[in-house]
């Protein structure tokens, strides 16, 4: 997705650019923009090393275990299809709170683990479950509670206050979750019955290695960390 | 906005507080964890410089072209038409499907109008509410093979819609 973006920006760019006669500012703006990125990164290294310093003492102190706990009662709320004490359950947790604390690169990872599980739970190969839409949804409508990334960003570019954007992106990531969950609450009650545990393997997987070489390259490597990116 | 702005001044010195408090409590060493996580960070971000590298060159080539700013005037009438500054038009279209690429787009928004600029505050809660749609949705079905998504992508464009409502609402109060 991103080499056709990417490509798209340069040739129509150096196109129109062209066209217009403004091959010179072209030639300016390349190599301003890769002095940017550096300008840019150095106060992300900052800003990013403060953080996973943090998340590495919350991480080994077990606040994030407690926090996971802490989870449940909503994790059972949204997906009411996982039975209680089924393994997707702790990756489900791991991968909310990793996008609650804006860490992309660990939400993707545990956001797959749980993907896979809830595959399990599928008794219709192909077709996504409602945990499979609610996971998605909620993970789309992001659940960041401290956009870490984009403070970075606007002290980069002078903002007066770069930490003042905390509580509006709060309130705002918290109205398009609730819609997301309510329209995935609509949808789903409709065709879903309530699954027992059904261990059904998919019956037209016949390359696994395919399936965990795309798994690999998938997430992570397109995406700025920090978001899911993640989310990335 | 006002208050939002003095509740975000408390959240970070408190969530610091409160981390490094507990590391203490649960009897960590809290300055070695810290130093470890924080090599971590350092990695990722030198592993994201080449990335950035490339969109940030990708968009200027794109902004020094003039085709931005003639795409923004083009766009402008329909956008003001349901309130919308003209630049947040192609950065919510693209932040659909590359979440990289939509940052380039901010950064030069934050160079162009300012972050503290009615259009910065757009895009700084904009960025910070929803996560790519297209993106997401295919690295994880693609990973156990589902092709019938069903309702998860008008879920997930709802969720979007409303961001961008919201964004605009909240950075006008």
């Amino acid at each position: 997705m991103l080499n056709y973006i990417w490509a798209a920006m340069i040739l129509a760019g150096i196109f129109y650019g062209a066209v217009r006669g403004r091959m010179p500012q072209i030639t300016e703006g390349a190599l301003a923009g890769a002095r940017d990125a550096v300008n840019l990164c150095l106060t992300m290294a900052g800003v990013t090393a403060l953080w996973t310093g943090l998340m590495e003492i919350a991480e080994r102190s077990g606040l994030l275990d407690k926090a996971a706990g802490g989870l449940r009662p909503l994790i059972r709320f949204l997906f009411p299809q996982v039975p209680d004490g089924h393994p997707a359950q702790a990756d489900i947790s791991a991968n909310m709170i990793a996008n609650f604390l804006g860490l992309g690169y660990a939400a993707t990872p545990a956001g797959l683990r749980a993907f896979e599980k809830l595959e399990t739970l599928n008794d219709k190969p192909g077709v996504a479950t409602d945990a499979m839409c609610m996971f998605l949804i909620v993970n789309i409508s992001s659940l960041q509670l401290i956009p870490i990334n984009m403070i970075a960003y606007r002290s980069q570019y002078g903002s007066a206050n770069p930490a003042a954007v905390i509580v509006p992106a709060l309130i705002a990531t918290t109205v398009t979750t609730i819609c997301g969950i309510l329209f995935a609450k609509m949808m789903g009650s409709k065709s879903s019955s309530p699954a027992g545990v059904r261990e059904m393997k998919m019956t037209g997987r016949t390359s696994e290695h395919v399936c965990l070489s795309e798994k690999k390259k998938g997430p992570g490597q397109t995406d700025v960390p920090g978001k899911s990116e993640r989310g990335a | 906005m006002d208050f939002l702005v003095f509740l975000s001044d408390f959240i970070m010195p408190l969530m610091i507080f409160y981390i490094v408090g507990y590391g203490v409590l649960a009897s960590r060493p809290v300055y070695d964890d810290f130093v470890r996580g924080a090599q971590k960070g350092l990695k990722i971000t030198v592993e994201i410089l080449p990335t950035l590298c490339g969109l940030l060159v990708g968009v200027s080539i794109l902004r020094a072209s003039g085709f931005l700013d003639d795409l923004s005037a083009l766009l402008a009438p329909a956008a003001a038409a349901v309130g919308l500054p003209a630049p947040i038009v192609p950065l919510s279209f693209i932040k659909m499907f590359s979440s990289s690429a939509a940052t380039g787009l901010v950064l030069d928004i934050f160079k162009e109008y300012g972050p503290d600029s009615r259009i910065g505050w757009i895009t700084s809660i904009l960025m910070s509410c929803t996560e790519t749609v297209f993106y997401t949705m295919s690295v994880y079905f693609m990973s156990v093979h589902i092709k019938k998504t069903r309702y998860t992508l008008a879920g997930a464009l709802i969720a979007s819609l409303a961001g961008v409502a919201v964004s605009v609402l909240l950075a006008a109060g």
